[in-house]
């Protein structure tokens, strides 16, 4: 008898957690807007508590049992880093200048691409449609979607031509900014700052590596990295180079950047190995072997 | 109609701004000193040869912050202001300014009101980001190269924000931002001056960034000064 009680009681307090846990999340309705997309928190609340909560949290918080185990056998965190809090509202990948709200469109931008070197992976498979859903109900998170606006998308102009020349100021500004004290002088994410960093949440944070891949936080082409550094990478060490770059510099930077990307090829990195200097730069930074020691010359 | 209103609105005007005026020049004044018991932490030799433009520009060494004190126990920087009874006042038009020099902020508790102008300068031959971590407010974070344009930006809700520079990790500061004007920052000898305030029922608050917040009632009749004592408990860590 008292058997059964304790399971019954069990089962009704799990249901009770069920329905009221989940209601947290503001009893709120946002819409997004993405293309010719509307996206229902309504319909989004259904996707988050299946795909994203394990995550991101019942409250959105990034405080997920795979970030905070509860289980007696797992005492560390199943992440390397704590998933976006999204009470917060402050994000990584934005088109809108530091401090100021993403849009739409760069919140779906997030969820399709999905965040390179960490857990969170593209959700591609899910269709437009509930990618905006989700958008709309991520906002339901923060009273600041209520009562702010998203920041005006800064203005990326056209992407003059690439020369040497550009490659070189843009060097130039890559020394003159101090890019390096964090993301080292080849761009490795090794400068003397960099062992010290922490985000916002003050856990420690890596700054980019340029040397290992091709792919950025915040999408793979030009366009994509000249924002990183205009709007800068809010609530990390990143910070916006609005003020201080002007945007005929900033493709120089752009240019630049993309040579220290060693293990990418780009028209930037061709063009900087046919030119004398840029080619003995190169080849000082490339590394050479594979992980079996073949192919090492002894 | 209108003919009519305007001397009255004159009259309203006139009233007003004297009840003001004098609420203003007048008033009690809250004063007294904060101090601390127990061992607090000792500051810290701060090591700036990473960056060599600003260690050269020190001849004694720096330490931090965080907690700073005086002779017979007393507690600087701890921000001390009424945080109830009095109303929230306009904002000044003139800028708080906050300075980084010699990869240190000046000051270090820097105090302002909401919607106030804040203005970040940097006087280093370094580039210092400035990474306010607020809370409640939005969090921004701007580079600031040698030789560049004052940083410019306000805050709309009050709010303790504590303030850093990622490229420097031992930079470190705390802006304050304030309801009303009543506001003061204790100096290295724990004293203290909230003047001007008019009679009324005020919760005097005194905040420290290491040793958090504590608050006390005071009643002001007239223009009678007051005294108010804040003992903090420090902590050895």
């Amino acid at each position: 008898m008292r058997k059964t009680n304790m399971k019954s009681t069990r089962v009704f307090l799990a249901v009770v957690m069920m329905s009221v846990l989940p209601a947290f999340a503001h009893a709120q309705q946002m819409e997004s807007h993405i293309g010719k997309w509307t996206g229902h928190s309504d319909s989004g609340k259904q996707l988050y508590f299946r795909y994203c909560w394990g995550c991101h949290g019942y409250r959105g918080d990034g405080n997920g049992e795979n970030w905070l185990p509860t289980g007696s056998y797992a005492a560390q965190p199943y992440l390397n880093i704590q998933p976006r809090n999204f009470a917060s509202a402050t994000f990584k990948c934005r088109s809108t200048p530091t401090g100021t709200l993403p849009t739409d469109q760069d919140l779906f931008n997030a969820i399709s691409r999905g965040f390179v070197m960490t857990n969170m992976p593209s959700w591609i498979a899910l269709t437009d449609q509930q990618r905006a859903d989700l958008v709309a109900f991520i906002k339901t998170f923060s009273p600041r979607w209520k009562n702010d606006k998203a920041g005006d998308p800064i203005t990326v102009p056209p992407e003059p031509k690439l020369t040497v020349e550009s490659i070189k100021h843009g060097q130039e500004l890559f020394q003159k900014l101090e890019c390096w004290k964090c993301h080292g002088s080849e761009g490795r994410g090794d400068g003397p700052s960099a062992s010290t960093l922490t985000d916002s949440n003050d856990q420690p944070i890596r700054p980019y590596n340029f040397a290992v891949g091709s792919r950025f936080k915040c999408g793979s082409t030009n366009q994509d990295l000249y924002k990183i550094f205009m709007t800068g990478v809010d609530g990390t060490p990143m910070p916006s180079f609005a003020d201080v770059v002007k945007p005929e510099e900033a493709w120089d930077l752009v240019h630049f950047l993309r040579t220290l990307q060693v293990a990418h090829k780009s028209p930037e990195l061709a063009l900087w190995e046919s030119n004398k200097e840029g080619a003995e730069q190169i080849e000082s930074r490339k590394l050479y072997g594979t992980p079996t020691g073949s192919g090492v010359k002894q | 109609m209108r003919v009519k209103l305007i001397p009255i609105t004159a009259a309203a005007t006139l009233i007003l701004s004297v009840g003001l005026l004098h609420a203003r020049a007048g008033g009690g004044t809250v004063s007294g000193k904060v101090t601390y018991e127990g061992t607090p932490a000792k500051a810290k030799a701060i090591d700036m040869s990473k960056e060599p433009s600003c260690a050269k520009q020190h001849t004694t060494p720096i330490t931090t912050e965080t907690v700073v004190t005086g002779p017979n126990n007393s507690l600087g920087n701890v921000v001390v202001y009424i945080s109830a009874g009095a109303p929230d006042d306009a904002p000044p038009s003139q800028a708080a300014k906050f300075e980084q020099k010699g990869c240190q902020y000046l000051p270090h508790v820097l105090v302002f009101q909401v919607n106030q102008p804040l203005e970040v300068v940097n006087d280093d031959q370094t580039s210092h980001n400035i990474h306010p971590l607020p809370k409640v407010n939005r969090e921004w974070n701007k580079s600031q190269p040698p030789g560049s344009p004052a940083i410019v930006d306000k805050y709309d809700k009050p709010e303790f924000i504590p303030v850093k520079c990622n490229v420097h990790p031992w930079m470190h500061g705390n802006f304050a931002v304030m309801k009303n004007s009543h506001y003061a920052v204790s100096g290295d000898d724990g004293g203290f001056k909230l003047p001007n305030l008019p009679p009324g029922k005020y919760t005097v608050t005194a905040w420290h960034e290491s040793y958090g917040e504590q608050s006390q009632e005071v009643t002001i009749s007239g223009s009678e000064a007051k005294t108010v004592n804040f003992v903090f408990k420090a902590k050895p860590y």
